[in-house]
């Protein structure tokens, strides 16, 4: 079994774990390296399109407390405000940083950060949208996971592609590394190090329609699950209101920034009547909402479970310059032009607002007294700060990652400055091989896919935009019998070299995880917020739920009061 | 409608040379080659071993050769190749497994060209100004997805193993050409030598096969005329 030693490893290469190394590989005296379960191009950050929100004021008066606000409110009420203070005042140098980095934004006239509208981003505290989204045309994820990349290289950053991570190497709650497995040769690897960052992404998978990558199964926030930390905030999951019509592809807000409108079956402008000031330009959870709304009572196109965004009445040069990439997909995916008719669209599912609670410098706490667990560092999609409480707004995924990775980074180098080396135990591997192997050796003929298909399509049916009690059981009962079923699961491929038959059944067993915490938290949670909405309960409840959830494995709840600085939470009214 | 997929098959574990498989699949039109794959994987044979991720041509994971091209298999459709499709591991990149190839001799010929950005001036509290017009000069090779189409396709690379390839030229012109940086000398000289941008013979394959449409021998051709012009 090799053994590797590093001062920090960072698991998940994405937005948030290349800043973070890219702060610690900048300190030439440490050795860290960044696992991936992919090449580190492949990350989904690269797959973000429409841009990031920071108060630069480039093309008019922006300030960061409006962004903080908007961000509040937002995320209704539930977001943690010093954390949101950080988003904002730090979104501002952190995007100097990335352009000094080398980050090819579309410019202004005058040569500097050219910026647009986004969903739910307004000035003067809600009075009416404002441009603060930065951009490199809609392909602003890829350029972010390119730069970020690439100064990776350049500062020494040790790469290990294609390493699963499996588990979390913790000796007396201190961390002292982790377990991966190499998919090329099918050998486990142990990472002994001082500092372990999860950055592992989300886990859109366990929904049908999403537009998550294949390779987002929620792997970090189930290893840390298992490990004993709680998740936070599980119950909120976002539904991006314009996904391509069953495929889940991401039609970017940008889009609607740029002047498109979402139309019923009678050609109606419906947003009027759900968000009389910001229409189509509201937060997501409302249109997403909306939306389902219009379906159930008869108004998606054709009486079926889509409706239009509609580019038509746009100038070409617009879909052309500022939306290339989705007017590209429009074309290839579903062989409409935007430019002359409108696009099939529904909700996807998109983003976890919850996952492995932290404080404000990326540490993992394990308790709602915020007790840290040494060593133990997340950040980006698989972590709760909270920035984004009860729903997230556009554009804040990638200032979320990127500000809290680069915080998380720069703590870590403060913390390895003393940090002492923990000894790992005498077979660190013993727990990550006995899961692999019983998963081989399993042969009860059920199967993988089957398996994940019924999650995901139940999971959208029963726990997706809106939710009831009765339903929720139903999925929870579902899991308890999908997860008797995963216990007999068969393989294929039981060979060594690049198993993804194992890979799928692992991350599997993490879907199941991931669903299990979200469903349970949701059932827990009798009010709607945000994202959350209960049929049952629809009425949002300061009294009894101005908190956050934490859950842990065994099934116990505990509860952390939510950070409350200038906003007081009012009724929530685009 | 159904399909004929031949696959390209080859574990080095237990088979002595390639071989192809058939399968019969049902599809939709509007089916991605990465579905059908995926249809294999799920329901067929699930030792059938592929890259994936985002699944809508923007990781650049699926690059494999489809129907005799260079294709990502999420970009292209079922209805656009009809009932016969065939599937091979990229060229030129030793097969790890049936369409996984390895790539580490395609990064590091990436790496050589010292793709970063490069200015040690001390930077201005805020942005550095670039004006539209410099921005737009590397619009194109920024679009680089990194998904190895390109240099896989390139006949030059196929004989020599030592050419950078298109797509690290890619690189190097998105940063050459960007008014921001300061090492265009150092790139250019790197470009000059025997395995650089003059290997390049304008067969045109890789501008052909790009995924992100980018016009990849035009950009090799700027870098060969900034080398001349550098030498005068």
């Amino acid at each position: 079994m090799p053994v590797h030693q590093y001062d920090a490893v960072i698991v998940g290469a994405g937005g948030a774990g290349l800043f973070a190394a890219l702060e610690l590989g900048r300190q030439r005296d440490l050795r860290v390296a960044v696992l991936s379960k992919l090449y580190p191009t492949r990350s989904h950050t690269g797959a973000a399109q429409g841009g990031i929100g920071a108060a630069l004021g480039n093309e008019e008066e922006d300030h960061w407390e409006w962004h903080m606000f908007d961000t509040v409110k937002g995320g209704d009420y539930l977001v943690d405000q010093d954390a949101a203070e950080i988003l904002a005042r730090e979104a501002i140098e952190t995007i100097y940083d990335l352009e000094h980095y080398g980050l090819p934004f579309d410019r202004t006239p005058d040569g500097r950060i050219a910026q647009r509208r986004f969903g739910g981003h307004t000035h003067h505290f809600g009075q009416g949208p404002v441009r603060r989204a930065c951009h490199a045309a809609d392909r602003t994820g890829h350029m972010i996971l390119q730069t970020l990349y690439q100064q990776c290289l350049r500062n020494d950053v040790h790469f290990f592609n294609e390493f699963q991570v499996v588990d979390l190497l913790l000796e007396d709650g201190v961390v002292a590394g982790v377990v991966a497995w190499e998919l090329l040769t099918g050998e486990l690897h142990v990472f002994h190090s001082r500092a372990v960052m999860f950055a592992t992404g989300g886990w859109g998978k366990i929904f049908k329609v999403t537009s998550n990558a294949h390779t987002l199964t929620g792997d970090g926030a189930a290893i840390c699950w298992r490990r004993g930390i709680p998740l936070e905030d599980m119950e909120f999951y976002q539904f991006h209101p314009t996904g391509i019509y069953r495929l889940g592809i991401l039609m970017s807000e940008a889009a609607r920034g740029e002047g498109a409108i979402l139309r019923n079956r009678n050609g109606e402008r419906f947003m009027e009547r759900y968000s009389p000031t910001l229409l189509d330009l509201a937060p997501r959870d409302i249109i997403a909402r909306a939306m389902i709304t219009e379906i159930r009572e008869g108004r998606g196109i054709d009486g079926k479970d889509y409706l239009h965004l509609d580019f038509t009445h746009l100038p070409r040069q617009v879909l052309d310059e500022k939306l290339p990439e989705i007017t590209s997909f429009a074309r290839t995916y579903l062989g409409v032009d935007p430019a002359r008719e409108p696009v099939p669209v529904q909700p996807t599912a998109h983003y976890a607002m919850g996952g492995i609670p932290t404080d404000v410098w990326g540490r993992v706490i394990r308790d709602e007294q915020n007790t840290p667990v040494p060593g133990l560092y997340a950040a980006g999609e698989c972590a709760c700060v909270s920035v984004h409480g009860a729903n997230r707004l556009g554009t804040n995924s990638l200032v979320d990652i990127l500000v809290f990775g680069r915080r998380a980074g720069r703590d870590m180098a403060r913390y390895l400055k003393e940090a002492e080396r923990v000894p790992v135990s005498h077979n660190p591997d013993s727990d990550a091989r006995e899961q692999l192997e019983r998963l081989l050796s399993s042969a009860g003929g059920e199967k993988v896919g089957a398996i994940r298909d019924e999650l995901a399509t139940c999971m959208m049916e029963w726990c997706g935009i809106f939710r009831n009690g009765p339903d929720l059981q139903r999925m929870l009962d579902k899991i308890a019998e999908l997860r008797d079923r995963y216990a007999r699961i068969t393989l294929d491929d039981r060979g060594r070299r690049f198993n993804q038959d194992l890979l799928e059944a692992w991350e599997l067993g993490c879907l199941l995880d991931v669903a299990e915490a979200t469903v349970r938290s949701a059932l827990n949670r009798t009010e709607s917020r945000g994202a959350h909405m209960r049929e049952d309960y629809p009425k949002r409840d300061d009294a009894q739920w101005l908190k956050h959830t934490l859950l842990y494995r065994d099934g116990r709840f505990a509860y952390k009061p939510v950070t409350i600085t200038r906003f007081l939470p009012q009724e929530r009214k685009y | 409608m159904k399909v004929h997929v031949r696959i390209k098959r080859f574990n080095p574990e237990k088979d002595r040379r390639p071989y192809w498989a058939d399968y019969e699949v049902p599809t939709d039109p509007f089916d991605r080659v990465l579905d059908v794959l995926h249809y294999i994987k799920w329901n067929l044979d699930g030792t059938l071993a592929l890259r994936r991720s985002c699944a809508h041509g923007i990781c650049g994971s699926d690059a494999m050769l489809i129907n005799g091209r260079n294709r990502l298999a999420c970009k292209v459709l079922v209805k656009d190749l009809g009932p016969r499709i065939t599937v091979e591991p990229l060229r030129g990149l030793p097969v790890i497994k049936d369409l996984v190839v390895d790539m580490e001799p395609f990064f590091s010929k990436y790496r050589q060209v010292m793709p970063w950005l490069v200015n040690d001036e001390p930077p201005p509290v805020r942005e550095r100004l670039q004006s539209p017009e410099e921005r737009a000069r590397i619009d194109d090779t920024t679009k680089c997805i990194l998904c190895a189409v390109c240099t896989t396709a390139c006949p030059i690379f196929w004989g020599n193993g030592e050419f950078l390839g298109p797509a690290a030229l890619v690189a190097a012109h998105r940063f050459i050409f960007d008014s921001r940086d300061r090492a265009a000398p150092e790139r250019l000289a790197i470009l000059a030598e025997r395995s650089g941008a003059f290997k390049c013979r304008t067969v045109f394959n890789c501008t052909d096969a790009c995924p992100q449409g980018i016009e990849i021998t035009k950009a090799i051709q700027d870098l060969k005329r900034a080398i001349v012009l550098s030498r005068t």
